[in-house]
């Protein structure tokens, strides 16, 4: 078993909490893009909220966008710089709530990058706030007696927001248990394939569990994730599929 | 050599952008603006940039920030409430120190106003009008040839400072047709300085754009001063009519210069003493302007405006050392001879003694 850090990953800094998904998802963008002899090339894109650590340990020319227009920015750069292959690396507030229009019309008009949404079911950054991809019930610090989903709505299903859209890949992984980790890989290779062959919009949402936030330990997280997320937002690929 | 065209303001701005060597564009439909982006949604293809109708102005101007970010001379544009919209992204490019250019075609009112010409968002223009503690360079044609010459400045001004540039536009301007010079066409290197991202090998240090101050640390507050004070120092631009011996000068920017230029001919025509400044740059304001005008009894401005938005300007450049009188409406663009009926009554007013 190689248990080795992508060469991409520099260790410099390190902001995650401890059981947090982002860092693993952080080491997969990297190990795809070296084993695709795309990391000299890659360019990312990352929002302002808890995802924007990756600045720090990627090693990787990287942008810092506003919240919610990290993939209209990424966009934006690869229209500018197209024979770089541009990733947008975000979260489930950034891609679900203030960048909803942002988030569809990429969709819409199957812009040419690579989206990697990392949802926890909650606003991370700013302590826990209730997101539109929380569960009914949840209880956050902006929904302290759990999440009323008649007020606020069910969580956001993107794979039912993009049925209608003609984009190459979409998939949903999770990064908790090693053989989902190792799905959730395949799912970001597949998605850099496509975007290397110009295919259009690669989306892959990744769930993460967040146990500062969601208030459990690592272990219940996990659990948490696997049983009650997974529920809502199923595991798979849901356009351009195979991924092997 | 240059061709002479007709053009339409609008067009010509746009036309004048992509011979300054830009090559990205994204926008959103707002009158009085639309042509522009009409016009890029073809022309932009014949000279192999990229073009994109945005969702919103949101998107658009963050599709901005991200092509700087690799290095384009990117462009937005809107109109009134849609400039407002741009707000959020102007303050992250200054931020970020990301150059761009974002043009404001003006309309009056707040809210929906209306989509006649006007002169009401110098405050939200030369003020910084999103978050935080920044300013932006604001260059205001007055004609279409302007909205090309300073277009192509706008994205040199940028780039040397690192600094979106705003342009202050107008209906009047955009819609009319008027004859062109276009500029010549030059080539824009993504790679002419070192900051834009591009890709790192592992044995090279990575680019990131973000947050100035993230980088900076303490040292930041110094360079921005530095950065502001050069710019006010460096950058002030204006056109001096009959000044010197002047003893009312009118103050006026964009299409409502014209008129004064024909007021304070017509004005003349009767002996009154009387001159024009008209900023080019609104900010930095033309401070040095008004030093020549030493025998100004009283200065009047004409804007399509109701609150008279540059009146603190000349205020704080003379020192409040004379009256500042406001003329102008935002149903019209003031006659030359209404504004000369004006000039006298102000004329008599501070001969009495004054405001």
């Amino acid at each position: 078993m190689k248990l080795k850090a992508p060469d991409r990953i520099t260790f410099s800094h390190f902001g995650f909490c401890p059981g947090c998904g982002h860092g693993v998802a952080g080491r997969l963008i990297a190990e795809v893009a070296e084993e695709m002899g795309v990391a000299d090339k890659l360019l990312t894109a990352v929002d302002v909220a808890c995802g924007s650590m990756h600045m720090n340990d990627w090693h990787f020319d990287t942008v810092m966008a506003a919240h919610g227009r990290t993939l209209v920015t990424a966009i934006g750069l690869k229209k500018t710089r197209r024979d770089n292959p541009v990733l947008a690396y975000y979260g489930d507030g950034a891609a679900y709530a203030i960048g909803m229009a942002e988030t569809m019309h990429a969709g819409l008009r199957n812009e040419n990058v690579i989206a990697i949404v990392v949802n926890n079911a909650i606003f991370g950054m700013t302590g826990g706030q209730m997101a539109p991809t929380s569960l009914p019930g949840q209880k956050t610090t902006s929904s302290p007696l759990g999440k009323d989903a008649v007020r606020f709505g069910q969580p956001f299903k993107v794979e039912e927001a993009f049925s209608g859209f003609d984009i190459p890949y979409l998939a949903r992984g999770a990064l908790v248990g090693a053989a989902n980790v190792n799905r959730a890989k395949k799912m970001i290779k597949k998605a850099f394939e496509k975007h290397l062959d110009n295919q259009g919009l690669c989306y892959v949402e990744l769930l993460s569990p967040c146990p500062t936030n969601w208030n459990l330990e690592p272990l219940d997280s996990k659990r948490f994730l696997l049983e009650e997320m997974t529920k809502h937002f199923p595991l798979g690929e849901f356009k351009g599929g195979d991924a092997k | 050599m240059s061709e002479r065209v007709l053009m339409k303001g609008n067009e010509a701005l746009a036309e004048a952008a992509l011979r300054a060597g830009c090559r990205f564009f994204a926008g959103y439909p707002i009158t009085p603006q639309t042509e522009i982006l009409e016009y890029l949604s073809w022309r932009m293809d014949e000279v192999g940039g990229s073009y994109t109708q945005a969702e919103s102005e949101l998107a658009a101007v963050n599709m901005v920030y991200g092509a700087s970010s690799g290095g384009a001379r990117a462009l937005t544009t809107s109109s009134g409430p849609g400039f407002s919209l741009k707000q959020e992204g102007i303050s992250y490019l200054c931020g970020a120190d990301l150059p761009a250019v974002i043009v404001n075609v003006m309309r009056i009112g707040s809210g929906l106003g209306n989509i006649f010409q006007g002169q009401g968002d110098y405050w939200q223009m030369t003020r910084g009008g999103g978050h935080g503690d920044y300013r932006t360079i604001v260059l205001a044609p007055n004609s279409a040839q302007e909205n090309a010459d300073l277009m192509v400045l706008a994205f040199d001004l940028a780039e040397k400072y690192r600094h979106p540039v705003l342009i202050a536009s107008d209906a009047a301007i955009g819609q009319s047709i008027e004859a062109v010079e276009l500029p010549e066409f030059r080539d824009h290197d993504l790679n002419k300085y070192d900051w834009p991202v591009r890709g790192a090998k592992a044995d090279e240090p990575i680019r990131t754009v973000k947050n100035v101050f993230y980088s900076m640390g303490d040292a930041y507050e110094d360079y921005l001063r530095d950065k502001y004070a050069q710019i006010e120092a460096e950058e002030q631009r204006w056109e001096s009519i009959q000044v010197e011996d002047a003893e009312l000068v009118l103050v006026a920017f964009g299409i409502s210069s014209r008129v004064c230029e024909e007021a304070v001919e017509g004005a003349r025509a009767k002996g009154l003493k009387v001159g024009l400044i008209r900023p080019i740059t609104l900010w930095p304001f033309p401070v040095k302007a008004f030093e020549k005008a030493v025998n100004a009894k009283a200065f009047l401005t004409n804007e399509m405006n109701l609150l008279g938005q540059t009146m603190d300007d000349i205020r704080l450049a003379t020192g409040c050392r004379v009256p500042v009188y406001h003329s102008g409406s935002i149903f019209a663009i003031t006659d030359t001879n209404d504004l000369i009926v004006r000039i006298e009554e102000v004329m008599e007013e501070v001969k009495g003694g004054g405001q």
